[in-house]
């Protein structure tokens, strides 16, 4: 049986009804771009948070408030604020052995205001050990130093970005800025260090944190912690120091009761990459549920065409056609259907998911554009699947037609 | 001593059941076609003409009753079998002409020869030849549903004999043809019979039937030997 013919006749005959073929093959072309542009946006969502992570640096170790789970997130990352991580928790880290240093962050959307400016910005309360945790630096002025930070010293440092909204090419050391109408004096100019991931630095102010809990935000817990490691290879001891320290003080005897979480970036990637996988593998089963619905409008169209297409069976087995022959020629017009639709739905699934990727680009996050040949490979193989097992009942029911009987069909 | 049949029936029967109702279609059919022969089978619609010419091309097959063809008994062809004598050993001819739609003369000419697995170069080759000794040589191109009737019909022709087949059924070749159409198809026939094909023709009409050798008439699923 020449196939190529099959193929021709099958182009054919869809193109005779063609409003019947775009509605047939339409299930299949939004099945495949979904699972395409799903997979891409999920594989783009992940560098972007992999990327913010990794920026934070290997040789950092975080302390969240609130205990959790193996493989499920601290409830910090889930918006539950949790009050149990202090101040005082955190400095007494600095002496466990290759700790550089460690600081305490509160963070706070807010509006910060010089004369008639004002720009948003995210409020830092934090250690003035900041720009040695964070591997920063300011380029004018200085960060605020210790005594400041245990005074509650009015004192602010300002993200490039900020400085330049605020101030444009002037310096602005030594004015005085409002936040909830709190006076501060601007101390320093942080240098420009771009964004990671969703939040950009520039945009950051940064104030001693006893002064963020006794004068803006009115509380007296962390909400992060940071810890330095000098090396990535004594990560794991540091950590275990830390759980052990935060056990004491806190009175904590099994590690279950734990009201802190300590996680290294290692953990936090992994903890990341569950949670978009999940709901990678849900977003994909939704698009497979379409592919479904897609396949039984195939299998539905192709028991139209053999019933309309009883006497062509007939006349093929008059001619010779055997059972297989009429069976593998329904099988490839499904598979071709299904192949058209899946092609098509390839192209639009890419071109959607560029265009995601540009637009997202364009927003200025940093955002690949990642179309895996695993994730086409598997449309492919998922459409050939469709085509046969929704082709294979239509296909039979034309195949096990007697010939005189299909002939005689009006 | 004659030479053995091409075709023998013997007390061939046919019954259709609709519902509760059973239809004798052919009641005991005792029937010889030898190679070479021109046969043309008579009788009013209903008279199991048809069903027997179905019968003899392995369209379908008796209730009872003993058919040889070739020296084989039919009985015990499968499935397979009976596709593949439709394809090597007999040629049909209808009265619809039932060519594929949309599809070109030279196509429609291939599709047996696809089944029979012969290649492409050949089948093309072959096809073209047959289209041409049926005075169709300008028209292999040409869509089926762009050639008037009797075109198709001969498009139909060259297809019953592209595999060389043993015997040509042709079920009321030119019912559905105008009487100039009908005199051109009518004489191909002659040609092949004269080319020494073997042919059994089925129609009511008696100018059509008399390009035949022999006339077997039936009535009431009997046949009744005529003369020519």
């Amino acid at each position: 049986m020449n196939h190529w013919l099959t193929i021709k006749l099958a182009i054919t005959g869809l193109l005779a009804n063609k409003m019947r073929a775009f509605l047939t093959i339409l299930g299949t072309i939004i099945g495949v771009s979904a699972i395409i542009v799903i997979v891409s946006v999920g594989n783009g969502a992940e560098s972007l948070i992999v990327s913010q992570v990794e920026s934070i640096g290997s040789n950092l170790v975080g302390v969240l408030p609130g205990g959790s789970d193996e493989d499920e997130p601290p409830a910090a990352l889930m918006g539950i604020v949790i009050t149990t991580l202090k101040y005082e928790d955190i400095t007494a880290l600095r002496d466990i052995p290759n700790v550089v240093e460690v600081a305490g962050y509160n963070r706070e959307v807010g509006e910060v205001i010089y004369k008639n400016n004002k720009t948003e910005t995210t409020l830092t309360g934090t250690f003035a050990t900041y720009p040695v945790v964070e591997d920063t630096a300011v380029a004018e002025g200085r960060f605020f130093n210790d005594t400041e930070e245990r005074g509650i010293a009015k004192v602010i440092v300002l993200g490039s970005k900020i400085k330049e909204d605020l101030f444009g090419s002037r310096s602005p050391i030594g004015e005085s800025v409002k936040i909830q109408n709190v006076s501060f004096k601007v101390i320093g100019v942080m240098e420009e260090r771009g964004s990671s991931g969703f939040s950009n630095n520039d945009t950051l102010v940064f104030i001693p944190v006893r002064t963020m809990h006794k004068l803006i935000l009115g509380v007296n817990h962390l909400a992060l912690a940071r810890i330095k490691v000098n090396d990535d290879q004594n990560v794991d001891e540091v950590m275990a120091s830390v759980e052990n320290i935060l056990r004491g003080r806190h009175g904590i005897d099994d590690p279950k009761d734990d009201d802190f979480t300590v996680v290294s970036q290692a953990q936090g990637l992994k903890t990341i990459q569950n949670i978009t996988g999940s709901i990678k593998i849900m977003l994909t089963a939704i698009a497979f549920i379409a592919l479904i619905v897609g396949g039984i409008g195939i299998m539905n169209v192709m028991y139209i065409a053999v019933t309309e297409r009883t006497r062509e069976i007939g006349l093929r087995k008059a001619l010779g056609a055997r059972r297989n022959d009429i069976l593998s020629q329904f099988l490839i017009e499904a598979v071709s259907i299904t192949g058209i639709g899946g092609a098509i739905g390839i192209i639009i699934g890419v071109l959607f998911s560029a265009l995601v990727a540009t637009t997202i680009q364009y927003l200025g996050y940093d955002w690949a554009f990642i179309v895996t040949e695993d994730s086409i490979i598997i449309a492919s193989i998922v459409i050939a699947g469709v085509g046969i097992v929704f082709g294979y009942g239509p296909a039979k029911k034309a195949a096990g037609l007697p010939a005189i009987e299909a002939l005689r069909y009006e | 001593m004659k030479k053995e049949a091409l075709i023998s029936t013997k007390n061939l029967t046919k019954d259709y059941i609709t519902g509760t109702v059973v239809t004798h279609a052919l009641k005991g059919v005792d029937f010889e076609v030898h190679e070479g022969e021109f046969i043309a089978i008579m009788g009013h619609s209903g008279s199991g003409k048809s069903t027997l010419m179905h019968i003899l091309g392995f369209l379908d097959v008796p209730t009872s009753g003993e058919y040889m063809f070739d020296g084989e008994n039919t009985r015990k062809f499968d499935d397979d079998k009976l596709a593949e004598i439709r394809n090597k050993k007999v040629g049909f001819v209808f009265q619809a002409f039932n060519l594929l739609p949309r599809t070109t003369a030279v196509d429609n000419v291939r599709l047996p020869m696809i089944y029979a697995g012969i290649k492409e170069e050949e089948q093309i080759k072959r096809a073209e030849k047959a289209l041409l000794d049926v005075g169709l040589g300008n028209r292999m191109k040409n869509k089926s549903n762009e050639l008037s009737g009797g075109q198709q019909q001969r498009v139909a022709i060259a297809r019953a004999l592209i595999n060389k087949p043993r015997i040509i059924f042709a079920d009321e070749p030119t019912g559905n043809l105008d009487s100039a159409s009908s005199r051109e198809i009518m004489e191909i026939f002659d040609n092949l019979h004269k080319e020494g094909h073997t042919i059994i023709i089925v129609t009511h009409e008696d100018n059509i039937a008399a390009h035949a050798q022999r006339i077997v008439k039936m009535k009431d699923g009997l046949t009744f030997n005529g003369h020519s």
